[in-house]
């Protein structure tokens, strides 16, 4: 947890692991039990929730691994999704909903509808997403409280 | 503090401050101060949990006895749907209901019927679009309560209709005032009751305002009194009413059986419940109609003032169900309730934010700050010495100022044998 002086705030972070079903979800649970505790609307807590569990399961299922980091502002919520590659090689084309390059075996686990990044951007105030093949997939959310 | 009732108490006598229910409570609401288990109120959904892990029976429900009768001039005893699961299937159920006019009751009523009712309009209501899919069916008030504190964007998806008990109650003290032209003041009607949540739901109801039911005994206590009884007599008025779908209400699934769709999820035992719901609430399971969940293991059948093993009572219930008959309830009969008021909720199920550190936002920033902080400096072991359920919940605890870092056992240990803590 980091304390900036002029703007408090609280700092959730979170390795997500490239395959690891068992544990994908831990992190959007965890973040909402903190909006909860700070007593954050409903209805933010759950598109907040919704945000981070589609950026890590995208990060479990597309990715190498990576890292789900949480700010929480009196007034925002930003969340930061960025992992160690392989990157999209079409952004316009996997923001359409649904395409997805999900395997039959992950879909087959109820994923790869190819609505996770359009939902990503339903749900948050803010969305932006930087992504190129070969390299790291960033993407950027903020939810206005 | 608002003022909360709760039929979970504690008999401190018994309790020796074990830590079983401090780890088995779903929603930390149970700490072990002075070595006594300590229930905070505002927490507790009443699912009964601590009931049934405490080896010492310190964890009990509140309910009342039979003495409570003395205080009305009539009495309607409302048999709970459970009762059905209670006895080898070679007694004659309807006996069973009979029974209970030897234990003083002047009317005895089939709470099953309801359900049979109930069947009839969500049936409808999962058709409509009326309320954002999953529905979710409230039968387990446990469930209701812990919506409301943990799940709070989900109750727009509650149906919004009164428990079977609840129904029941109101039809038969209609029905009697009427039949005997006295005051409803002088008619008590009394739930058999098979878990605290469902007393707790009498004393502080959810969505109406107040409950017709003037008290509960739970089955347990009546149930010995029963199989006695059943011996003695041979009067048979016809009572039993339910068809085998309404009946069947009373195990997971039989909701959703008996309002015959595919679509639907059931699910029993707190905790799965609880991940089920994590799920809705995040839109993943939008494809399902209609979800209804329990916090016992195999639905109602397992509350813990019942008598018999949950899993043979449920599969009692299952052949009760399909070899009784067809649900007589009338579409236009039901419907007419409905309009009357007989059905519906009359109040907001309001979120219960419970959890939250502070009220002012910057506050409960700065204050959860300091909660992870204090997580820091503690073992992280979980292991409950402190009284508290976790490490975490510790560090809330302090936070809160209901707790000193230096109650932290194993913090103390090392501190006493020299190294740093
Ligand atoms: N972090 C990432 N790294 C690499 N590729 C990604 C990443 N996130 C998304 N993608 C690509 O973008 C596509 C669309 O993503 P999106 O989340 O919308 O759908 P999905 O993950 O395939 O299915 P769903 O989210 O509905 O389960 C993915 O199929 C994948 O090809
Ligand atoms: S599942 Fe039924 S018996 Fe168990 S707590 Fe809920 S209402 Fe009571
Ligand atoms: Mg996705």
């Amino acid at each position: 947890m980091d304390s900036n002086k002029n703007n408090i705030g609280i700092k959730l972070e979170y390795e997500v692991k490239k395959d690891d079903f068992t544990r994908a979800g831990e992190a959007s649970s965890n973040i909402k039990k903190v909006l909860r505790q700070l007593g954050i609307d409903s209805d933010v807590i759950r598109r907040t929730a919704i945000a981070t569990y589609e950026a890590e399961i995208n990060i479990v299922i597309h990715s190498e691994g990576g890292t789900i980091t949480v700010y929480i502002k009196p007034d925002r919520i930003e969340m930061i999704a960025e992992d160690s590659g392989p990157g999209i090689e079409d952004v316009r084309l996997a923001m359409q909903e649904g395409f997805s390059t999900a395997s039959n075996k992950i879909r087959e686990l109820g994923f790869g509808a190819g609505m996770g990044l359009p939902n990503m951007k339903k749900y948050t105030d803010e969305f932006y997403i930087d992504s190129q093949k070969g390299g790291s997939t960033t993407v950027k959310m903020t939810i206005y409280i | 503090m608002k003022n909360y009732w709760h039929s979970v108490t504690l008999e401190s006598e018994l309790c020796n401050g074990c830590t079983n229910c401090l780890r088995r409570c779903p929603t930390e609401a149970i700490r072990i101060r002075n070595g006594k288990a300590k229930i905070i109120k505002e927490r507790c959904i009443d699912c009964g949990e601590c009931i049934r892990v405490c080896p010492y029976h310190a964890k009990k429900a509140l309910a009342n006895d039979l003495s409570i009768l003395n205080n009305y001039k009539y009495k309607i005893a409302l048999v709970s749907l459970p009762l059905y699961g209670q006895f080898c299937l070679e007694k004659d159920i309807n006996k069973v209901f009979n029974c209970f006019y030897d234990i003083d009751f002047d009317f005895v009523y089939d709470v099953a019927y309801a359900a049979d009712i109930l069947t009839v309009l969500q049936k409808d209501l999962v058709k409509s679009s009326e309320i954002p899919k999953p529905l979710i069916a409230t039968l387990c008030p446990a469930i209701t309560r812990l919506i409301q504190i943990r799940f709070p964007s989900l109750i727009d998806h509650i149906i919004p209709f009164e428990s079977p008990m609840e129904i029941t109650a109101r039809m038969a003290k209609r029905e009697v005032a009427e039949k005997l032209g006295v005051s409803m003041d002088e008619i008590g009607a009394f739930y058999i009751a098979q878990c605290p949540a469902k007393i707790t739901s009498i004393n502080k109801p959810l969505g109406i305002k107040k409950s017709y039911v003037d008290g509960a005994i739970p089955i347990s206590k009546l149930y010995s009194k029963l199989l006695k009884i059943y011996k003695e007599i041979d009067n048979t008025k016809k009572i039993q009413k339910a068809s085998g779908k309404g009946i069947g209400w009373a195990r997971v699934g039989g909701q959703s059986f008996a309002i015959g769709i595919d679509n639907y999820l059931a699910v029993d035992g707190i905790e799965n419940v609880i991940k089920v719901l994590e799920e809705i609430e995040l839109g993943k399971l939008n494809n399902i109609d209609f979800f209804e969940g329990y916090a016992c293991i195999t639905g109602c059948v397992g509350g813990p003032l019942n008598v018999e093993n949950p899993f043979i009572a449920k599969s009692r219930i299952r052949k009760i169900a399909s070899s009784f008959g067809d649900s007589e309830v009338d579409k236009k009969e039901a419907y007419r309730m409905l309009e009357e008021g007989k059905i519906g909720l009359t109040e907001k199920i309001k979120p219960l934010s419970i959890l939250k550190l502070d009220s002012n936002i910057q506050r409960a920033i700065e204050k959860m700050e300091f909660l992870e902080k204090i997580y820091k400096k503690l073992p992280g072991i979980d292991c409950g010495s402190c009284g508290a359920p976790t490490c975490h919940a510790m560090a809330e605890d302090v936070v809160r100022g209901k707790a000193s870092i230096d109650d932290c056992v194993i913090k103390q240990r090392k501190k006493i044998s020299g190294s740093r803590g």
